[in-house]
């Protein structure tokens, strides 16, 4: 496994004051609780896990696509962003940003999720799947070659997310018969209409009997 | 989405402190409402406390008592034995709402907590009361079409949009709460609140209180149940009605009968007159309208969602028949 660059050299390298900065922070929010509340509170708080500041950059680590990641995110950051914009990891669309369209499905720890609704800093110490980490090497996955064979896609922007949840919905075992499909595969909507080639995909990978 | 301060405490007194003393702090958990409203402006905590390293995530079952910790899935929830032999009609619930990926990450307490889908609250340049106290509701005379039809008030005609809840409150559950002074127990029908003058106020949990599970008592209802979900599309949209049935029948008498409904008011509406009017007759069509008859007696419509009075009976009919039928 290789390690990755470090997303943002101007921070993590300096962890003297990076650490400053956060020891300052609980400082200054200790004392905020103290002039508030009984001390009690203050000595629940030494035990959080893991704190950032409003403005402050936190060091998260994943493994994405087998490879692990030494970052350093805003906490507003989503996952769907940290994929895009700071890694330039492309293939995750975003459709809405809002969970309605599906375009941004990834799997975590072996799961479908839709990355636009979850911070990247929750991340921590998990196992994210994107589209471009489904091929072995130049051998496409059984899942993305039926995509081709049965015309899957017209403009092409859904398919990342359409091809990362009927992964998932075969893993599932949720792909037994065309109806289950489109119910399961309703959380990723085809502007295009693609619909009967998905399903008619899905179908031909499940009963394939490939493994996935 | 505005900027905060990010926490990710291990321990829930901890959880519990960092809210309590952040007047603008928020617990997050699977992120997919709370995220949602942030990236629409509708919410801006200053805080988030993440909540997903409690262990909180758990179903069991002792004494025929089936609890499910607050940070469970409803992916998992929908899908675990337990629940499918002992409460059959809470994985069909679950399994009715939102998409795969999204129940991936909804976890059992934010699914409570999640915030109506009223798109005037949704829209920060309409006024809305739950939204910002005293601004006005749009959606009184606005397009209304989703909105309630029972207990609504002058304030607010917003309904809960969780398809869960439905069935927890049919199943009599119980919320278990930890608060900043100390646990409580809080019944089913009572968490949730109608707006009255208080829209704001979705439920009645408190300032620093964390949902850590609920727990659904044994009940009769394994095997002839039913829910009923009518949206606009045939998958992945919220209710416009539901309704979820639950029928213990035997010699072909009804001896038992859970029915609520979803998409009709600001709180899971549980139909007590209704099932009272079943306890005793044998299922037929002609007992099931008389129900549906005296559920939709205190409906109140707005102008654009009347429909949603002849569809809310017609709904309770067939998913009694569907329930019976099982
Ligand atoms: C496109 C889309 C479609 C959907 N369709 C449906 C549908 O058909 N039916 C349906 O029922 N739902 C639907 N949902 C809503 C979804 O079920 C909720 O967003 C989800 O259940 C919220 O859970 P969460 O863990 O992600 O909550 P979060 O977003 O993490 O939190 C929501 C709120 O709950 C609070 N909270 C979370 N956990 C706790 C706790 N343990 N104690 C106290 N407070 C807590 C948070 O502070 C926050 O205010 C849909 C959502 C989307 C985006
Ligand atoms: S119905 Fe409730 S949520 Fe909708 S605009 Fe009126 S006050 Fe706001
Ligand atoms: S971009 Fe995430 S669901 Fe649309
Ligand atoms: S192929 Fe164009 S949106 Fe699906």
């Amino acid at each position: 496994m290789s390690q990755a660059p470090n997303e943002n050299p101007s921070c993590p390298g300096k962890k003297d004051k990076h650490e400053a900065r956060r020891d300052f922070l609980k400082q200054s929010s200790a004392l905020m609780a103290l002039a508030l509340t009984p001390p009690l509170v203050v000595k629940a708080g030494e035990h959080d896990e893991t704190i950032a500041g409003l403005f402050e950059k936190m060091p998260v680590s994943m493994e994405i696509n087998g490879k692990a990641y030494q970052l350093s995110v805003e906490p507003r950051v989503t996952l769907l962003d940290l994929l895009r914009e700071q890694l330039h990891l492309t293939g995750t669309k975003k459709g809405c940003d809002h969970g309605q369209c599906g375009a941004c499905t990834v799997h975590v720890n072996g799961q479908r999720i839709n990355s636009c609704l979850t911070l990247a800093v929750m991340q921590e110490g998990k196992k994210i799947t994107t589209i471009e980490g489904l091929a072995q090497g130049d051998t496409l996955h059984p899942v993305q070659e039926a995509f081709i064979k049965h015309d899957g896609f017209q403009c092409g922007y859904c398919t990342p997310g359409q091809i990362m949840s009927a992964v998932a919905c075969i893993r599932e075992g949720h792909a037994g018969s065309p109806e289950e499909i489109r119910e399961f595969m309703s959380g990723n909507i085809c502007r295009c209409g693609a619909y009967d080639n998905i399903v008619a995909a899905i179908t031909e990978v499940k009963q394939g009997g490939h493994t996935v | 989405m505005n900027q905060f301060s990010y926490v990710r405490p291990a321990s829930q007194q901890a959880a519990i402190d960092a809210i309590t003393r952040d007047s603008s702090a928020r617990f997050i958990a699977g992120g997919t409402n709370l995220l949602d409203l942030m990236k629409n402006g509708v919410l801006a905590p200053e805080k988030l406390v993440d909540i997903n390293r409690l262990p909180l995530k758990n179903i069991t079952l002792n004494n025929n008592i089936l609890h499910i910790g607050a940070l469970t899935l409803n992916s998992e929830v929908a899908a675990h034995p337990l629940v499918k032999t002992h409460h059959p009609l809470l994985s069909q619930v679950l399994l009715a709402g939102a998409s795969q990926q999204l129940r991936n990450m909804a976890t059992t307490g934010g699914n409570m907590m999640q915030r109506t889908r009223c798109s005037y609250f949704y829209d920060i340049t309409m006024p809305c009361n739950k939204r910002t106290p005293g601004s006005g509701c749009s959606a009184i005379g606005g397009i209304n079409r989703m909105h309630a039809i029972f207990g609504a008030s002058d304030q607010c005609i917003a309904v809960h949009p969780s398809d869960m809840c439905i069935a927890l409150v049919a199943l009599d559950a119980t919320v278990l709460v930890a608060g900043p002074k100390g646990n409580r127990r809080i019944p089913f029908g009572e968490f949730h609140r109608l707006p009255g003058n208080t829209p704001d106020k979705d439920n009645n949990l408190g300032k620093g209180e964390l949902i850590t599970g609920i727990e659904i008592p044994h009940s009769p209802f394994t095997q002839n149940v039913y829910y009923l979900k009518v949206r606009d599309r045939a998958s992945y949209a919220f209710a416009l009605v539901s309704v979820a049935a639950a029928l213990d029948i035997s010699n072909n008498t009804i001896r038992g009968a859970r029915l609520a409904m979803g998409g009709v008011a600001h709180k899971p509406w549980r139909l007590h007159e209704a099932e009272k009017t079943l306890i005793g007759k044998s299922p037929t069509a002609d007992n099931f309208r008389i129900a549906a008859t005296v559920a939709t007696q205190s409906a109140r419509t707005y102008q654009h969602n009347a429909f949603k009075v002849p569809m809310a009976q017609n709904s309770i009919v067939t998913a009694l028949q569907k329930a019976a039928a099982v």
